[in-house]
């Protein structure tokens, strides 16, 4: 990213040269309204790069077109808002897991968990560091899928709002599970392709490792590492 | 034959590799370059550091490494080789049946070579069909639904034509049906990652077996749901295994759901070779075990017994082969020599 004057230049890239320019047009699509959101509106341009679609995206993008035009004759029926609507849930299933496992542990019983209200989720402890971030993430979730939520209101439903009766809370965390394990699964390659696409320094004690000599990710002294 | 440390000789059928050429002098265009790159950073990314291969020798390495690395240095009996062809973006083809059958042929007893066909080739894939069996006998195809042909950016296994095709493998005897379900390129659809085709055609066509590589993922639940309701489904564990270093307890809740769905019969090994090699799979998978916590969960457990099955056993009785005449025809053979 750069910004010069008051022009701003984003470029981003994908793990691999094949990916789905799908997950690439929402990617472009967030970059847009962040830039649409600042407050001293600059001009930008966004270009994507080392993408086998790249050139009709960047095309796509300068001429003001939808995802649907630029790959009408490539994705079919491809309802990007619908895919947009799937990683929302998936988002909100996996914190919601991440949460009330965390309450499980803490020795709450189910019926205790699941009769939460908001009020009592925000003042609730799940101790520090990564468990509070998760927490807050959580909350996040859940008010951006409904905005109006009270203070009294429960802070544990599905996405698509039904009360979960604490009977039916393990197999409910078991289909939260199954989400769960797809997602890390996607997770855990696309990290490790895209750090090795781009010979991404895995550095040990500010050091480069035999590894990355191998590999030929080290730079020249003195260049700047990327 | 893969020796545990306790001194017990396990059999082991390799599901699931791969003799390519990938090198800059077969590609053909911008696509064989991104294609063999994005394979090596599958090797790079889920390898252990000492397994790491240099970027020219995982491009195109010599029948010698296969067979040291599958059978001398590795613990794989048997191994099947999938065909790959890519003739889009390879000169020659990316892993054709010619190739394989052609390292396969110094040591017969070594390999079972498997077929690929397209459906969308109508009549031609039917005439390919009879050439690989009268050809190469083969028992088994892998097949890529996520393929572009043409105007195509895809297929299922449901389509009529498709439906023609597996009638005629079912005739004559080409049992075994690979389909790469997993992670995949050009997903330009979403249905390139949709496993629910598989149901109808396991349903439609109870004489064939379909090993579903990768799993499904990432669409494992989908996948579990499907393997449970259909006897003849089963699970290759290729891309899904390499795991067990980077991430064991990933693992772990893999392995423990399909164990819990499928059971132990219907997991294959596989190792993807080249992209990753068989022995320090198999000794890590030997060595594993599932976390506590998860297999209390899911109430099971990933005994020796079950890691047997799922080295070799499994894929022996889909294979046909007959485990105890193998062992001993093998004994005799020069990779055991030489591995001693």
């Amino acid at each position: 990213m750069g910004v010069a004057g008051s022009c701003v230049a984003v470029a981003f890239r994908l793990p691999t040269y094949w990916c789905s320019p799908n997950f690439a047009f929402l990617m472009l699509d967030g970059v847009r309204k962040a830039l649409d959101q600042l407050s001293w509106s600059p001009a930008y341009r966004v270009r994507l790069h080392d993408h086998m679609f790249a050139e009709e995206v960047n095309r796509g993008i300068e001429d003001g077109k939808t995802f649907g035009d630029i790959f009408a004759g490539l994705a079919g029926d491809e309802d990007i808002g619908a895919l947009r609507e799937t990683f929302n849930m998936k988002a909100f299933k996996r914190r919601q897991e991440a949460v009330l496992l965390a309450l499980r542990k803490q020795r709450l019983t189910d019926r205790e968990i699941l009769g939460m209200d908001l009020a009592a989720y925000d003042v609730a402890r799940l101790g520090s560091g990564d468990a509070a971030s998760r927490k807050a993430r959580y909350r996040a979730a859940l008010v951006e899928r409904f905005p109006a939520r009270k203070q009294g209101d429960a802070v544990f439903v599905t996405w698509e709002g039904r009360q979960i009766p604490s009977e039916a809370l393990d197999a409910y965390l078991a289909e939260l599970r199954a989400v769960r394990i797809n997602m890390e699964f996607n997770g855990a390659l696309c990290r490790g392709l895209k750090q090795a696409r781009y010979k991404e320094l895995d550095v040990i004690d500010g050091e480069p490792t035999l590894v990355d000599f191998i590999m030929d990710r080290v730079p020249e002294r003195n260049a700047p590492a990327t | 034959m893969y020796r545990t440390p306790e001194g017990k000789d396990i059999f082991v059928v390799d599901g699931h590799t791969h003799f390519w050429d990938g090198s800059p002098e077969n590609q053909k265009n911008i696509h064989g370059k991104q294609f063999i790159d994005c394979f090596y950073a599958y090797h790079t990314g889920l390898s252990p550091k000492e397994q790491l291969w240099e970027k020219g020798k995982f491009e195109k390495y010599s029948a010698d490494d296969l067979y040291r690395d599958l059978f001398i240095d590795g613990p794989d009996d048997v191994a099947i080789v999938q065909s790959t062809y890519l003739k889009d973006f390879y000169k020659n083809g990316f892993n054709t049946i010619e190739r394989n059958a052609e390292v396969a042929k110094r040591y017969p007893e070594r390999f079972i070579v498997n077929g690929a066909f397209d459906p969308r080739d109508g009549e031609k894939a039917l005439e390919y069909i009879h050439f690989l069996k009268e050809t190469y006998d083969v028992k088994g195809v892998k097949m890529y639904t996520a393929e572009w042909n043409g105007a195509s950016k895809g297929w299922k296994l449901t389509d009529p034509d498709a439906y023609k095709c597996f009638e005629l493998c079912e005739k004559l005897g080409i049992k075994n049906i690979h389909v790469h379900k997993g992670p995949t390129i050009i997903p330009l659809s979403k249905d390139a990652f949709d496993v629910h085709d598989v149901d109808h055609a396991a349903t439609d066509f109870q004489g064939l077996n379909w090993i579903i590589e990768h799993c499904g993922l990432p669409r494992l639940d989908d996948f579990c749901w499907i393997a449970t309701q259909e006897t003849n489904v089963y699970g290759g564990l290729a891309v899904a295994l390499p795991f067990i270093h980077s991430r064991p307890r990933y693992f772990g809740e893999v392995i423990g759901e399909l164990l819990f769905w499928l059971g132990p019969e219907k997991i294959l090994f596989g190792s993807d070779y080249a992209i990753w090699t068989p022995r320090w799979l198999v000794e890590k998978f030997w060595a594993y075990q599932i976390p506590q916590d998860i297999a209390a969960e899911r109430g099971v457990q990933l005994t020796d017994e079950i890691k047997e099955k799922i080295l070799g056993l499994n894929a022996a009785r889909l294979y046909n082969i007959d485990v105890e005449a193998k062992k001993k025809a093998l004994a005799k053979s020069p990779f055991s020599i030489a591995a001693e």
